[in-house]
């Protein structure tokens, strides 16, 4: 019954909670609303969803957030000193990525660290989610370091992470 | 507000002022589309983090107040600039946007626009 009502009680409570932080309020009117919301909206949605592996490990999962960010922090200056520097020194290409995880959310999080990190944006998923294309910005003259680099450094965290 | 915090969120602004406007050169200064995606989605998170940072520091010690809008704002950032570029990079593709001379490897875009595995049989 309550499953019912509540399909996904972790997003009804995450919305309420934006809810009160977009207002910045704890009054009662926005709490009444901010549960109306967190209840329709879940029930709305729960038809679209697609069963997906959750985060297992969260002490992992915060340690990858650190990283990340120290690493977009660094991406930053790389990239200000790129596209300030003569043009001549940029050497784009693509590469492509061979893929361990399997299932469409870790696939996401993954891509998403690729774009958000050093001089690469995620541009393709292959169909059968093997390979995932990457444009460069600054292409290293051996591509084979930069796909170990992913691996190594991105998609074995995100797969601990999801114990998958 | 005593000086050393005037201090601290003037060189915050600065910090962040500096990174929008290098990501903005970069957007124009880059030659194609894929090169053009790089500037905005790196050059701006640090840049609008350290505006939100200084924002959230004057409001604390003038307003006396503590201000989570910024915080929300940096989360849905996060979550919504690599799917953006992921999305503009996937729609080039599909267009068949052409890189810039000296790109490395832009057979790679014939095949990632049908989804095929690189060393997949190109069928012409």
């Amino acid at each position: 019954m309550l499953t019912r009502i509540l399909p996904m009680p972790l997003h009804s409570f995450m919305l309420l909670i934006i809810w009160l932080m977009i207002n910045s309020t704890m009054s009662l009117g926005h709490i009444i609303l901010g549960t109306v919301l967190g209840i329709v909206i879940p029930l709305l949605c729960q038809p679209l969803r697609v069963p997906q592996p959750h985060v297992r490990r969260p002490i992992k999962a915060a340690k990858y957030v650190l990283l990340v960010l120290k690493d977009v922090f660094v991406a930053n200056i790389e990239v200000a000193l790129l596209v300030m520097g003569p043009m001549r020194n940029i050497k784009p290409g693509f590469i492509a990525v061979p893929l361990d995880l399997r299932d469409t959310f870790p696939i996401t999080v993954l891509a998403s660290t690729v774009t958000m990190t050093p001089g690469t944006v995620s541009s393709e998923v292959s169909s059968d989610k093997k390979w995932l294309y990457v444009h460069v910005l600054n292409m290293p003259d051996n591509e084979q370091e930069l796909i170990d680099l992913i691996k190594q450094r991105y998609e074995r965290r995100v797969k601990e992470m999801f114990e998958c | 507000m005593s000086f050393a915090t005037e201090v601290i969120i003037s060189v915050l602004l600065i910090i962040g002022g500096v990174f929008v406007l290098i990501g903005s050169i970069g957007l124009s200064r880059l030659q194609d589309l894929y090169t053009r995606l790089h500037a905005p989605t790196k050059a701006t998170t640090v840049g609008l983090g350290s505006i939100l940072v200084a924002s959230m520091i004057y409001m604390a010690y003038v307003r006396d107040f503590l201000s989570i809008n910024e915080l929300l704002i940096t989360l849905f950032l996060v979550i919504t600039a690599p799917v953006t570029a992921h999305i503009l990079a996937k729609a080039a593709m599909h267009n068949g946007v052409k890189p810039m001379e000296r790109t490395k490897n832009a057979d790679l875009i014939k095949k990632a626009r049908q989804q095929l595995p690189p060393d997949s049989q190109m069928e012409e």
